[in-house]
């Protein structure tokens, strides 16, 4: 199908491509960008004056709770959030149920997503056995079968022996690991981060040092072994300096930053509001503050939605009883537009940060629109302002602390692979 | 942000915690038990407040202490009294928290008193009932978590007054496991709000929560040092399991360091009272000559509890 | 409409109560109003009058209402209710109600042998068979209007009209 783009702002930041152009999607690909190719001929032409033509958004964290939590959300429905949010391609973290320890359970998700042909799906592998973290899985067949990375999603990896040797296996056959610092023993049971609103509240908590602790290891651990290694929803300001300091060592590690925690802090839980109970914590505002500037400088290299749905069971109970996460594949682009109005990073910067770096971790050819790239492509109007409704949702999860606020960026169409997976 | 325990006209109307009430709301409690007090000294003790209205005591976690003063204070108002010792195993049969709320509330229940486990229970109940229109049932905190036990917060500093008169003049020390305790948080924040100008912590630092200066406490971990002073010494229990979870060796050297006896007790002032908000470990934190000498008001405390929860009760009940 | 003078009612009141009640009647004033005629009466009946203190408000029918207000007074009887003669002492007498829930108070103190009741002004619009024994003065007051009592720094008593809101004036003031 041959789709003509016309007067869009076509913005493509790793070309550094800022301006008013047209964009030919032909036979699922870019063909060409500003003039037609020769002989064009369009079958749907989609008059973008007045709004942004990216790269189709790339979400690094996001629960399709399937295999196992079908009563959570379905592919089917999650997929639909996706594209519905600009989200073109999305990679999800192995704690299914079963957890993504075997080649069977990852073709199968594959195939599922496929068929569907909406975002592309890139599951990210267990990095042990049902991630109990007792013995490597076989990430040879695991990589074959098409994960990204090697994860150890929210479980504790209290061995540093085993943490050891997996980072080493890792780096002798050059796959990622993706971490998230946490300890397993500080804050254990803790459910909100240590300071004067757990305090005040009552509720168990979890220290900083039980992320920079970790984050310590992790880093001493990448050095010796040399894997590339990803930290995962980066919390803390002591975390942010680790990492600047790390880079600047010349070590190769990345890391990313949950969306929510660039706005929220603990203060927002307010009277236990349980829509707030995230992992890792909301933090305090020193530590949003640092988040906020450390994506802006490109210590932190991203930004990633973790989606997760939850439903009313799991968010209607006492804040301690509660499961955490927040929906957030049709917030990633408007928290991606709040932050950098906050910070004054500019829109091509701020996309970089949800296509470009993110192809990047995952190591795909992907984020950028050049000629013969796949035509992965949101159109968005960065002007329109509209308020989170459990009706404007379309994923199952309505679990957001957003829910009553208005936030700037709509998408007007997505499409993957030169299909218009999505309009409004 | 909206204070979920006060209606549209500044009225309290659930009782969840004393942080964020207004002081002439406190004190307001504090005037009322006092004509209840006289009510206990009468043969017929018993007045028509709250005749004909439901009152559910929902208790998720045990307690008898508690529960009774919340069954003879309703009793007292001429309420119908229902207890429900739901083990927390209830909601692990398949109905939430909320589920049982509504069913109760289906029953004509008026008021709720609530104990449970978890910090915000109570809250999660208000706002559902606020939510959803029922504006007539009553939320009372019996206890959440660590978060608060206001009832227990109010009949302290009710029993504070009665002895000391102005808090604007007064050193209080609360001594013990702070970290855990819902009754220390709400006493500090029932102190603070009527203005008492000094209010101690003392304790090692693993029972001490990291961010108590914030809540305008000043932290010892010296008791002697932190006793100096004082015009009141309120002890906190001691629970067992603080001694498996690594915060502390043994009973025996929390009590070397913290626990009250006479000698640690002339450090406060000569007419300074002792307070306890029971049971008492004796030995643990309190030595039995303190316990039983002539400053301690551990039993008043418990007199005036019954008198300050009717008071709750009927205002909680009137708004 | 003019109001009587308080002190001049009171000594009419007392007039009529001097020689009438019991030589060991007790005085028992319903706060605030009732608590100070109580008080002046004792001084100027001779006779044992020990005066005793009640506050309504947990007695009252309207509490579901209204609630609580925001100062309930502690009620003192100083003295055994058991066979005993009590002469409920209040202000104003308007609807009854107040006297009704006086009464019940008084019986969970004890079972007296007999109450009478003796008002400042009686100003009619009754809601219940409740009667005076002695009254100082009768009164016919406009609905809108409530009659209060107040003391002077001086002691001196003093009769008033305060306007009442529209509603207010539709429902039971409670008197």
């Amino acid at each position: 199908m041959k789709i003509e783009i016309r007067n869009g702002r076509l913005i493509d930041p790793k070309h550094g491509i800022d301006r008013t152009a047209t964009l030919f999607v032909a036979a699922g690909k870019v063909a060409a960008i500003g003039e037609a190719p020769a002989g064009w001929n369009a079958n749907r032409t989609i008059d973008a004056a007045g709004l942004v033509v990216g790269p189709g958004l790339i979400d690094l964290s996001a629960r399709l709770r399937e295999p196992g939590f079908e009563y959570k959300a379905t592919l089917e429905s999650e997929m639909e959030a996706a594209v519905a949010g600009g989200v073109t391609s999305l990679a999800c973290p192995p704690d299914t149920d079963p957890p993504l320890d075997e080649p069977g359970l990852v073709e199968m998700l594959k195939h599922r997503a496929r068929s569907l042909n909406k975002a592309h799906v890139y599951p990210v592998g267990a990095l042990s056995m049902g991630l109990r973290g007792e013995a490597l899985t076989e990430m040879g067949e695991l990589a074959e079968a098409g994960c990204v990375a090697f994860s150890h999603a929210d479980q504790p990896l209290a061995d540093t022996q085993l943490l050891y040797r997996a980072m080493q296996y890792a780096a002798t056959f050059g796959y990622r690991v993706w971490l998230r610092p946490q300890d397993a023993h500080i804050g254990k049971g803790g459910v909100a981060h240590d300071g004067e609103v757990a305090t005040r509240l009552g509720l168990p908590a979890v220290p900083a040092s039980a992320e920079t602790i970790a984050l310590a290891t992790i880093i001493a651990l990448a050095r010796e072994t040399g894997v590339r290694v990803h930290l995962c929803r980066l919390s803390t300001a002591d975390g942010v300096a680790m990492m600047r300091a790390a880079k600047k060592d010349g070590l190769a590690v990345t890391c990313d930053v949950a969306a929510h925690h660039l706005h929220l802090c603990d203060v927002d839980i307010g009277w236990f509001n349980a829509q707030c109970h995230l992992v890792p914590p909301l933090r305090g505002t020193r530590d949003r503050a640092a988040l906020c500037a450390g994506l802006a400088d490109g210590t932190i290299d991203l930004v990633c939605s973790d989606h997760t749905p939850v439903d009313d069971d799991g968010k209607q109970v006492p804040f301690g009883e509660s499961e955490p996460g927040a929906t957030g594949l049709e917030l990633l682009l408007p928290l991606t537009l709040k932050w950098a109005a906050g910070e004054k990073v500019a829109l091509p910067a701020a996309l970089a940060r949800i296509t470009a770096q993110p192809a990047a971790i995952l190591g795909l050819d992907a984020g950028h629109l050049a000629v013969g790239q796949a035509a992965d492509v949101c159109i968005f109007d960065p002007a329109a302002h509209w308020v989170v409704e459990p009706q404007a949702l379309r994923s199952q999860g309505k679990n957001t602390p957003f829910l009553g606020l208005e936030v700037p960026g709509r998408v007007r169409y997505t499409l993957v692979s030169g299909q218009i997976v999505f309009e409004h | 942000m909206r204070n979920p325990q006060l209606n549209a006209d500044g009225g309290l109307t659930h009782l969840l915690t004393l942080e964020g009430l207004p002081a002439d709301v406190i004190r307001q409690i504090l005037d009322t038990a006092i004509p209840f007090t006289s009510i206990a000294m009468r043969d017929v003790k018993k007045v028509p407040l709250l005749r004909g209205k439901a009152v559910f005591n929902l208790f998720f976690e045990n307690s008898t202490r508690t529960r009774t003063t919340f069954e003879i204070a309703a009793k007292r108002l001429s309420a119908d009294v229902i207890n429900l010792n739901i083990g927390a195993s209830s909601t692990s049969k398949g109905e939430t928290l909320l589920d049982t709320v509504d069913n109760l509330v289906a029953m004509n229940a008026d008021m709720f008193v609530v104990r449970h486990a978890q910090s915000g229970a109570p809250h999660l109940i208000a706002a559902h009932l606020n939510r959803t229109g029922r504006n007539h049932v009553h939320v009372v905190n019996a206890g959440d978590g660590r978060h608060a036990h206001p009832t227990q917060g109010l009949l302290d500093l009710f029993t504070i007054r009665h002895y000391k008169r102005d808090f604007r003049n007064l050193t209080v020390a609360i001594v013990g496991d702070v970290l855990h305790s819902r009754v220390a948080r709400s006493l500090i924040h029932g102190l603070t709000t009527v203005g008492t100008p000094e209010v101690r912590a003392i304790g090692p630092q693993t029972l001490l929560p990291t961010a108590l200066q914030a809540l305008g406490v000043r932290v010892f971990n010296d008791m002697r040092e932190g006793l100096k002073g004082c015009d009141v010494i309120v002890m906190l229990r001691l629970q067992s399991e603080r001694m498996r979870g690594a915060l502390l060796p043994s009973a025996g050297e929390f009590f070397k360091h913290y626990g009250l006896t006479p000698d640690k007790l002339a450090m406060a002032k000569p007419d300074a009272i002792v307070m306890h908000p029971g049971p008492m470990n004796r030995g643990v934190e309190i030595d039995s000559a303190v316990a039983d000498g002539e400053r301690s008001v551990i039993l008043p405390q418990v007199t005036f509890g019954i008198a300050v929860r009717m008071a709750v009760l009927s205002i909680v009940a009137g708004n | 409409m003019t109001l009587p003078d308080a002190e001049q009612t009171l000594a009419a009141l007392a007039d009529r109560m001097r020689g009438a009640v019991a030589f060991d009647a007790r005085f028992v004033g319903i706060y605030s109003g009732g608590a100070w005629v109580a008080e002046r009466l004792a001084q100027m009946i001779p006779g044992e009058h020990p005066v005793g203190y009640i506050d309504v408000s947990f007695y009252r029918d309207d509490f579901h209402r209204k609630g609580l207000k925001p100062e309930v007074k502690r009620t003192e009887l100083p003295f055994e209710v058991d066979g005993a003669t009590i002469v409920l002492v209040d202000d104003v007498l308007y609807t009854g109600r107040s006297v009704r829930a006086a009464i019940n108070e008084l019986f969970d103190y004890g079972r007296p042998e007999r109450i009478e009741l003796a008002v400042l002004v009686d100003r009619g619009g009754r809601e219940l068979p409740v009667e005076a024994t002695y009254a100082g003065a009768r009164l016919a007051v406009a609905r809108e209007l409530s009659v209060v009592l107040s003391r002077g720094a001086d002691g001196r008593l003093l009769l008033s009209t305060e306007a009442v809101g529209a509603e207010q004036a539709a429902e039971s003031p409670g008197a």
